[in-house]
């Protein structure tokens, strides 16, 4: 039972990474329709720039961990926000109008430039960090020595996706962007009529998009102590796993994906083998598309003739 | 490609519109590069990471994009906005006709003559080699993107379905590769037909992550697998391939001593040119002639439009499967004959890379046309191996040359669609115009 109870924390911190990663994914499949294939990538980045970040203000001499760590959040969040407005600007704004798979192959291109222009530019070598937040709360002390712990990374991770959340949700429930946002997803042409400028809403898609990533990629970087260039590639699929689980183009789906995908990736690994954790996750996605074509929260797509 | 031809853009932009351009396209460059390449993070000896500066390369990079930025703007409004014509030109679709006339046999007859040619120089025959078994799994994975239209992303598995098959029954029972080559066709293309039958009902882009799962799952339970695949070791010491029995080696009763010719390695290299050349020509053959057999047309029909085909009464469960199996059962040949001609496979050979390459090869093909598909590969390789220096900017420059390449040509370099079947004569449009279906 404690076993089960610390499986569970661990799968519910795994699931919010990658349920940050997923609302990206599931963003812009329901306003552009298509699967950012890169968008794993911008995740990796938004890791390494946060770990660049975090590199230069110790060596600066900062040394009050909050604000480092609120520095590195918002250094990272920009620069990599930006990586995703060019990513849409160069590989898929030219093709907005083509055929279905150019966008697609235009993404897998994207996605190895970028993993390979940071394995060019960083090494390809694993880099490690030191554990930035420390400590952490014995929850219950089992009989058999077996301790149920809830690390401050654990809680910092957490806590930093629910703000997030909460500041998404407002964001797109309640802004002009977030409106103009909705409108597009449903008919683009009817809202350019109305005056929304699409151009623009699909760049701050990405922006967003981007942006939650790398916070996904800082909590990553806290909570395992290490990036590397190729890590956005399983990463994605995974998200995009969660995106799918949760039903694509569905936001709070993306979230619960995200926890679903976590926590059985996290039982996986505990109950049956580590080594086969990631043919589980990929094999749910194959499952869910058969059985559950439109996830758990998405709607069902009409076909047009 | 939809945009109407009077656009409202300015044709010819001012100085003061391209600098403002240069300049922030320069500053998003600082803004990107600036950590990434500005600072450069190592793990030191003591595992402590330390990091250094890099302002040069930061300062020449920026540089080079504002120069860019300037140039691609003098280039556009050199060239103008890029017309779209529907209709391919007959003087063009003659000179296609001509030239396909021409160039796929003299291409032929050329790739016969090389180890003719090319006998002293084993790195040529060795990158003969390589390039006809990328032009095989091209023309493989054709079957499935560009005739039946189905995204497939993992194309890879059935490659290394193919060559596992061939390792593991040669090692293990000393199958011959004769007896291995239809096997591991087989085998790959049940495999076709496994990840067929979930993926029926999916289109598209869900079509193209599932068979990447696919892939992928395909090579890490092969990776897993310790007991049966060796794991990331591979597996060694497989048989190379004879002439039908009889083998490419110096002894008594190796070819050379039958035919009473002094033994020499180069003949075996020889043999394994005829032989992936005579498989690459067994699918093309083969997919010519399906592409004229019903099952052939239905398929080409499921790609244009996938709702129109089940109005006309195809069964589209078929069809897909078809496809799959069909390509599935190349991949698996050319999988075999991978595992024959390294004597040795590892996991490592069957990345997402390789899938991805694959379908570049198509893509930059044109997605159904044969030619194209061949002199895809031959540019795609040969442009590799141009790399082969800069081994750590070769993906980097494939991914870039893969962007460019969708903005700039998305339809391949042959991106016309000539009518299989035709009432008087066939007329060829360009591929723009195809409203290609769910897929």
């Amino acid at each position: 039972m404690d076993y089960f109870a610390q499986q569970l924390i661990n799968g519910l911190v795994l699931g919010s990474i990658y349920g940050l990663i997923a609302i990206g994914y599931t963003m812009v499949y329901g306003i552009v329709g298509m699967i950012n294939f890169a968008h794993g990538d911008i995740f990796m980045i938004g890791g390494f720039i946060a770990l660049i970040s975090f590199l230069l203000l110790v060596s600066f001499g900062l040394t009050a961990v909050p604000l480092i760590l609120l520095i590195v959040l918002l250094v990272s969040m920009a620069v990599t926000a930006l990586y995703g407005w060019t990513v849409e600007r160069i590989a898929y704004r030219p093709l907005r109008h083509s055929f279905r798979l150019a966008p697609m192959l235009s993404a897998i291109g994207m996605s190895f430039v970028l993993s390979n222009f940071s394995q060019v530019a960083q090494g390809a070598r694993v880099k490690p960090v030191p554990p930035i937040i420390t400590g952490g709360y014995t929850l219950h002390e089992g009989s058999e020595g077996f301790v149920v712990q809830l690390s401050n990374v654990q809680i910092v991770v957490v806590l930093t996706t629910v703000v997030l959340l909460l500041l998404f949700t407002w964001l797109v429930s309640r802004t002009r962007l977030g409106r103009d946002m909705r409108a597009c997803e449903q008919d683009q042409t009817m809202a350019a009529l109305l005056g929304v400028d699409v151009d623009r809403t699909i760049s701050m898609t990405f922006v967003i998009g981007a942006a939650l990533a790398a916070v996904a990629g800082m909590m990553y970087l806290l909570y395992y102590g290490l990036v590397d260039f190729f890590m956005g590639f399983v990463a994605g699929i995974k998200a995009f796993t969660a995106a799918v689980l949760g039903g694509i183009g569905s936001l709070p789906g993306a979230m619960l994906g995200g926890l679903a995908i976590g926590l059985i990736e996290t039982f996986w690994s505990a109950y049956f083998s580590v080594e086969y954790k990631d043919v589980a996750a990929f094999s749910i996605l194959i499952v869910v598309l058969i059985f559950m074509p439109t996830g758990l929260l998405g709607r069902p797509e009409i076909e047009k003739v | 490609m939809t945009a109407p031809a009077t656009t409202q853009a300015p044709r010819s932009p001012g100085i003061a519109f391209i600098m403002k351009k240069a300049f922030i396209s320069a500053a998003v460059a600082l803004v990107l590069f600036s950590l990434m390449i500005g600072i450069r993070t190592e793990a030191g000896p003591t595992g402590q990471l330390i990091y250094w500066t890099r302002f040069g390369e930061l300062a020449s990079l920026v540089g080079i994009v504002f120069v860019g930025s300037i140039v691609i703007e003098l280039l556009r409004r050199w060239l103008g906005p890029a017309g779209t014509s529907g209709i391919v030109p007959p003087a063009l679709q003659n000179g296609l006709a001509t030239a396909g006339r021409f160039v796929a046999p003299a291409l032929l007859v050329f790739t016969l003559l090389v180890p003719v040619i090319f006998y002293n120089q084993r790195y040529m025959l060795d990158l003969g080699i390589l390039v006809l078994t990328y032009v095989m799994l091209g023309w493989g994975l054709n079957v499935v993107v560009g005739l039946a239209g189905l995204l497939d992303l993992g194309y890879v598995a059935f490659y290394a379905v193919g060559a596992y098959s061939y390792a593991l029954l040669a090692t293990s029972f000393g199958l011959s590769f004769w007896v291995c080559l239809p096997l591991a066709g087989i085998l790959a293309a049940c495999w076709g037909v496994m990840l067929g039958f979930p993926v029926l009902r999916l289109r598209g882009d869900y079509l193209a992550i599932v068979t990447l799962a696919f892939g992928e799952i395909i090579r890490l339970v092969i990776i897993n697998w310790q007991s049966l695949t060796g794991g990331p070791n591979g597996v060694s010491g497989i048989p190379r391939p004879t002439l039908f029995g009889i083998p490419l080696t110096p002894g008594d009763d190796g070819l050379a001593a039958l035919l009473g010719i002094k033994f020499s390695p180069t003949h075996r290299i020889v043999f394994l040119f005829y032989l992936i050349l005579a498989l690459a020509l067994l699918t093309n053959w083969v997919t010519i002639r399906l592409r004229r057999l019903p099952i052939g047309r239905a398929w080409e029909a499921l790609r244009e439009d996938e709702v129109a085909c089940r109005a006309l009464g195809i069964n589209t469960t078929t069809t897909k499967l078809s496809a799959f199996a069909t390509g599935a059962m190349f991949g698996g040949f050319a999988g075999a004959f991978f595992a024959t001609r390294q004597g040795f496979i590892s996991p490592e050979s069957f990345t997402f890379q390789e899938s991805a390459l694959v379908l570049a090869i198509v893509v930059l093909g044109g997605m159904g046309s044969q030619l194209g598909v061949a002199l895809a590969a031959l540019t795609m390789i040969g442009g590799f191996e141009l790399f082969r220096g800069l081994d750590q900017y070769r993906m980097l420059v494939f991914g870039i040359v893969m962007v460019l390449l969708m903005i700039w040509r998305p339809r391949g370099l042959i991106g016309h669609r000539a009518p299989t079947v035709y009432l008087k004569r066939a007329q060829a449009i360009s591929s723009d115009l195809v409203k290609e279906g769910h897929g």
